[in-house]
C-alpha cells in the first residue's frame, strides 16, 4: 500500500496494509450496517441486501422524490394501494430471497425439470402415457400454462410500485418464479410433443382463448392483471388464485391423477410450481398479517382484504367450477373434483386464519 | 471403445430448436377480451409495432447461466481474500467506492422496476421474455452491489461510510445526482424514461465507462473485486441494449414520434454525460495512485466509448430513420470533458465540499500532477495551487477548504436540472419557470428543465412528461445550519460520537482526524436562496463575477 499523502510529524507509523484491524481508530470495528433495524437479534444476509435500498422520504431522503409524474405523484407513492401503514418497512420476506439465493432455486428447479424431461423421454416413459391423459395435457395443462404467464405479468407489473424494497423484491421473485414455470410448462409440453405422434402444440392456447371450461379461469387472470392496485395483485394471486384454483388444477387434478396414467414425469416438473408457491404464500401472509395488525389501520385494511377475498374469490369459485369436466376425462379417475374442491377451500380458511381475515363470503366456516 | 463413441452421442434425443422455443414462449400471451391490463405509466408515444426479441433466450437457459456467473464472483471474492487483496489495496480507492457504491445500487433496482413500465406499453409478447431477464438481472445487480459493498466493510481498514451506506445515499450532497439518474429511469413518460434514458443511452452508451472503464482503475488500485462483480453486470448489459434498441425500432418507424425521440435523446445523452461523467470521471482520475501515462485517461476512455463507439456506431445509424441527432451536443460534452475540464472541477468540488461527504478524500500529490499535466495540458495552472491549499488544511485545527476565505474557491450554484453544481461557471444559465428562478450549468439542462419537462413540447401537449420536484438544490436543505449540527444531522459522525467519518486524507489514527469540533462555527447556505433574494440588478451582477470565475491564491 503506498499512502501518497505526507504523515504529520509526531504521530503513529501508519499502517501498512488496507486490511480491517491494520489500524484502530474511532469507527474502525463498525462493520455492520447500522441504518436499519434488524427483524431478529442480527441483521440477516437478506436483509442487508435489501433494506433501505429504495428510499423513503420518511427515512433518509434528505430531498424527498426529485422527479414527479405529471399529475404530482412522486417517483413512489403510498397512495398506488388501498392498504395502508403506518410501517412499510416492517415487512420482511419470509423466504429471504435475494439475488444468489434466487439463482440457486431457479437454476435447481430448471436442471431438476431438464433431467426428468430428458431421462422420462429416453426412457420411452411418454409413449406410454395413457392416449386419454395425453390429450388432457395438451388441452388443459396446455391451457394452463397461461394462467401461470398471466400471474407472471401480473406481479411484473405490481413490483413496480411497492413502497419498500423488501415489498418490492418479493413481488418480483413471485414474478420470476411463475414467468419461469409458465415456460417450463411450455418447453415441456413442446418436449414430450416430440415424442407422440399427435400432439397438437396450439391446442392449449385454443382452449384457453375459447374452451368454456377455461373461461372462468382467464376471466379471473384478466381481472387481476387489470387492477391497478398492486397489493390487490399480489393478494389476489397468492390469496386466492393459487388456493383456490392453481392448487385445485396442479395438486388437486394434475400431480394426484398423473401416476395412475402411466405418468411419471408431469408431477415432477408441475410440482416445482407448489415449491414456488409455499414461498410466495409465507411472504404473502407475513406481508398481509402486517397489515391487518398494524396499529392504526388494522379495521381499514381488514375489511379492505375481505373485499378483495370476495372479490376474486367469487370469480374463483366460479372458475374451479367450470373446471370440473377435465376431473372426468382421464380414463383411470382416482380424484374427484369435489374432495380436490374441499382441500382447496380448507387451504384457503388456513390462509386466512394465518393472515387474520374472515373468507367465509367465498368459503363457508366449517 | 470405439473412438468416435462419446457421451453425448449415447444420449443425444432430439429436443426443440432454440427458435421453436423462443417461438413457443412468446406465445404464452394473448390479447385480453373480458379485462383490458390496467395501462398504469402513460407514454405521449405511440407504439404500434410489436418489437422483436432479438437474444431469443428462454428462462431455462438463462437461470443456470447466471447461477453460474454468479459461483465465479463469489469464488472470486473468497480467492481475493485468501489472496490478503486488502493488505495490497490502494485505500485513496476504496474510499470513493463508499461514494460509488451508496449509489449505484438504487438505479439498479430502478432498472428492475422500469421494465414493469415497457412491458406493459409494448405489443405483442416476443419482447416480454427479454424484459423479464432484464428485471430479474437489475434486481441481480442491486443486491450483488449490496454484498459486494458489505464484503468492502467487513475487510477494508476503514468500514466508517460503508455502514451508513443507505442512509448516506438519502443524504449526501453527491449522491443527489445518483438519485436524479434513478429515478429517471421510471419517472415521468415511460419511454422517455424507461427505454430512452435508461436503455438506449445510459446502458446502451454509459455502461461502458461505469462498468468497463472503472473496474480496470480498481485493478490497477489492488482491487480485484470490482472488476469481478462489475464485468459480470456488464455481461447482463448486451441483453438490456437489445431490448432497448428493440423498443425503440418498434416506435421509430412512425414519424409521429420522432419529434419526441430527438427531445429524448438530446435531454437523456446530456444528463447521462453531465451525472455519469461527473462521477465516474472524478473516481476513475482522482480515485486512483496509479499514474501510468500510458493508460487511457478518461477523455481518451470517453472519446473511444462514447464518441466512437456509442456515437459514431449506434446514434449515428439513427439518422437513416429520419431522427436528427445533436451532433452539436455530443461536441460540446467532448468541449466540456476536454477544453473545459468539467471533470477537474467536479472533482474540485467533490474536494471543497470534503466535511459534508462519507468518504475520506485525500490531497493530490506531485506525482498526481505530473500526470495531470501530461494528460490534460494545463492543468497544473489551474488546479495545481488548489490541491496544494487542500493538503495544507487536511490538518484538524485548519479552516477547512469549503469556508477557508484564503484560499479562493467560490462555492458552486447547483443546477436545477442535473443536479452537478454549474462548475464551469462561465456557462452557467438562469431561467424562470413557474415564476421561480433557477440556475443550471449549461443551456441544455436549461432547456431540459424548461422545455423538456413540461406539459407542451413545441406545441405538441406531453401529458405524460415528468417534472422536477422535491427540494432539489440540496444546499438548501441546511441552509442557515452550523455545519458541525448540519453532520449531526446526516449522521457522518463516527461511533465515537465526534469523529468525522469524512477526513481530507487517509491517515487511519484518532489524532489526526477531525471530529465536530473542528468545523463547528461555519453556516452552511444556499446559493439559490441567496440569488433568488437578490435585486435583478445585485443578481445580474453576482452572475457576472460568477461567470468571470475564481483565482486561487498561492498557498505558500
Amino acid at each position: 500500500m503506498s499512502l501518497t499523502q505526507e504523515p504529520i510529524a509526531d504521530a503513529k507509523p501508519e499502517p501498512k496494509s488496507g486490511a480491517a484491524g491494520a489500524a484502530k481508530f474511532a469507527g474502525s470495528e463498525s462493520r455492520k450496517y447500522n441504518y436499519f433495524d434488524p427483524k431478529g437479534r442480527r441483521a440477516t444476509h437478506y436483509e442487508d441486501m435489501t433494506v433501505d435500498v429504495q428510499p423513503d422520504p420518511a427515512r433518509y431522503l434528505l430531498q424527498d422524490w426529485i422527479i414527479n409524474f405529471a399529475d404530482g405523484t412522486p417517483t413512489y407513492s403510498q397512495s398506488w394501494t388501498q392498504a395502508k401503514s403506518s410501517n412499510w418497512h416492517l415487512f420482511r420476506a419470509v423466504d429471504q430471497e435475494w439475488e444468489r439465493t434466487h439463482y440457486q432455486r431457479q437454476s435447481t428447479i430448471v436442471g431438476m425439470i431438464a433431467n426428468v424431461t430428458e431421462n422420462g423421454r429416453r426412457s420411452g416413459a411418454v409413449k406410454r402415457f395413457d392416449r386419454a391423459w395425453v390429450k388432457v395435457l395438451q388441452d388443459h395443462l396446455g391451457a394452463y400454462k397461461h394462467a401461470e404467464f398471466g400471474l407472471g405479468m401480473a406481479t411484473m407489473q405490481a413490483q413496480r410500485y411497492g413502497y419498500t424494497q423488501m415489498i418490492n423484491n418479493a413481488i418480483l421473485t413471485n414474478s420470476s418464479y411463475k414467468l419461469r414455470f409458465a415456460q417450463d410448462l411450455t418447453l415441456y409440453l413442446g418436449e414430450i410433443g416430440l415424442d407422440l405422434d399427435k400432439f397438437d402444440q396450439d391446442a392449449g392456447k385454443a382452449h384457453w382463448l375459447d374452451d368454456p371450461l377455461w373461461q372462468g379461469v382467464r376471466r379471473l387472470i384478466e381481472t387481476i392483471g387489470g387492477s391497478t392496485d398492486y397489493l390487490e395483485q399480489y393478494f389476489a394471486v397468492n390469496v386466492v388464485f393459487e388456493p383456490l384454483v392453481g392448487e385445485l388444477f396442479r395438486s388437486g387434478f394434475v400431480m394426484q391423477v398423473a401416476a395412475s396414467q402411466n405418468d411419471f414425469m408431469t408431477p415432477a416438473v408441475v410440482s416445482a410450481a407448489e415449491g414456488d408457491y409455499e414461498r410466495n404464500l409465507a411472504n404473502t401472509i407475513e406481508l398481509y398479517r402486517i397489515l391487518v395488525n398494524d396499529e392504526h389501520h388494522a379495521e381499514v385494511n381488514r375489511v379492505l382484504f375481505e373485499g378483495w377475498v370476495n372479490k376474486y374469490g367469487t370469480l374463483a369459485t366460479e372458475a374451479a367450477y367450470q373446471l370440473q369436466p377435465i376431473w372426468s376425462q382421464p380414463r383411470v379417475k382416482i380424484a374427484p373434483f369435489v374432495d380436490a374442491l374441499e382441500q382447496s377451500h380448507d387451504r384457503l380458511r388456513a390462509i386466512g386464519a394465518e393472515i387474520g381475515i374472515d373468507v367465509s363470503s367465498v368459503v363457508p366456516t366449517r | 471403445m470405439s473412438a468416435s463413441l462419446s457421451l453425448t452421442k449415447i444420449t443425444s434425443q432430439k429436443g426443440m430448436s432454440i427458435a421453436d422455443a423462443a417461438k413457443r414462449t412468446a406465445d404464452l400471451g394473448w390479447t385480453p377480451s373480458y379485462v383490458q391490463e390496467a395501462m398504469t405509466f402513460p407514454t405521449d408515444y405511440k407504439i404500434k409495432k410489436a418489437p422483436r426479441d432479438p437474444m431469443k433466450q428462454v428462462l431455462r437457459s438463462y437461470f443456470p447461466m447466471q447461477e453460474e456467473k454468479d459461483n465465479r464472483v463469489y469464488g472470486a471474492l473468497d480467492a481475493a481474500l485468501r489472496g490478503d487483496m486488502f493488505r495490497n489495496v490502494e485505500p485513496r480507492w476504496v474510499e470513493w467506492m463508499k461514494l460509488f457504491l451508496s449509489i449505484i445500487p438504487f438505479p439498479e433496482i430502478s432498472a428492475a422496476r422500469s421494465m414493469a413500465m415497457v412491458a406493459r406499453l409494448a405489443p405483442g409478447e416476443e419482447l416480454r421474455t427479454g424484459f423479464t431477464m432484464q428485471m430479474v438481472d437489475e434486481f441481480r445487480h442491486s443486491t450483488i452491489q449490496m454484498n459486494l459493498k458489505k464484503w468492502y466493510m467487513e475487510n477494508y481498514i476503514d468500514p466508517s461510510g460503508f455502514d451508513i451506506t443507505e442512509a448516506a445515499f438519502g443524504k449526501c450532497y453527491a449522491t443527489t445526482i445518483g438519485r436524479q439518474f434513478a429515478e429517471g429511469f421510471v419517472t415521468g413518460d415511460a419511454i422517455t424514461s424507461a427505454n430512452i434514458y435508461l436503455t438506449v443511452v445510459a446502458e446502451t452508451g454509459f455502461t461502458n465507462t461505469l462498468f468497463v472503464a472503472m473496474p480496470s482503475e480498481a485493478a490497477r488500485n489492488g482491487d480485484y473485486a470490482l472488476p469481478t462483480v462489475f464485468l459480470s453486470v456488464q455481461s447482463d448489459e448486451s441483453r438490456h441494449i437489445g431490448n432497448g434498441h428493440s423498443m425503440l425500432m418498434s416506435i421509430i418507424n412512425d414519424p409521429d414520434n420522432h419529434q419526441l425521440i430527438e427531445r429524448d435523446l438530446k435531454y437523456a445523452f446530456w444528463q447521462n454525460h453531465a451525472i455519469i461523467d461527473a462521477a465516474v470521471g472524478t473516481i476513475v482520475e482522482y480515485g486512483t495512485t496509479n499514474r501510468d501515462k500510458n493508460k487511457e485517461s478518461y477523455a481518451e476512455l470517453w472519446h473511444r466509448w462514447i464518441y466512437e463507439d456509442y456515437y459514431r456506431t449506434y446514434m449515428l445509424p439513427l439518422e437513416k430513420y429520419g431522427i436528427k441527432i445533436h451532433h452539436d451536443d455530443v461536441n460540446a460534452a467532448w468541449d466540456r470533458i476536454v477544453k473545459k475540464n468539467y471533470v477537474h472541477k467536479t472533482a474540485q468540488f467533490f474536494s471543497v465540499g470534503w466535511p459534508v461527504a462519507f468518504w475520506r478524500q485525500e490531497a493530490m500529490t506531485e506525482r498526481d500532477f505530473e500526470w495531470f499535466e501530461h494528460k490534460y495540458p494545463g492543468w497544473y495552472a489551474e488546479f495545481g495551487n488548489y490541491w496544494k491549499w487542500y493538503a495544507k488544511l487536511s490538518q484538524p485545527g485548519e479552516q477547512n477548504i469549503l469556508f477557508n476565505q484564503e484560499v479562493g474557491y467560490v462555492y458552486p450554484h447547483r443546477c436545477w436540472s442535473c443536479l452537478v453544481p454549474c462548475l464551469i461557471r462561465e456557462d452557467i444559465k438562469t431561467d424562470t419557470v413557474d415564476g421561480k428562478l433557477y440556475t443550471y450549468c449549461s443551456e441544455v439542462c436549461r432547456w431540459t428543465h424548461k422545455t423538456a419537462f413540461a406539459a407542451e413540447y413545441e406545441g405538441r401537449p406531453t401529458p405524460a412528461m415528468g417534472r422536477f420536484s422535491g427540494r432539489r438544490e440540496w444546499e438548501d436543505c441546511y441552509h442557515g445550519w452550523d455545519l458541525a449540527d448540519a453532520l449531526v444531522d446526516l449522521g457522518f459522525v463516527r461511533s465515537d460520537g465526534k469523529t468525522l467519518v469524512p477526513q481530507p486524507h487517509l491517515h487511519f489514527d484518532d489524532s489526526k482526524m477531525w471530529t465536530l469540533d473542528h468545523v463547528r462555527g461555519n453556516t452552511l447556505g444556499s446559493p439559490l436562496r441567496t440569488l433568488r433574494e437578490m435585486t435583478p440588478e445585485a443578481r445580474e451582477a453576482s452572475l457576472a463575477t460568477y461567470r468571470a470565475g475564481f483565482t486561487i491564491t498561492s498557498p505558500n
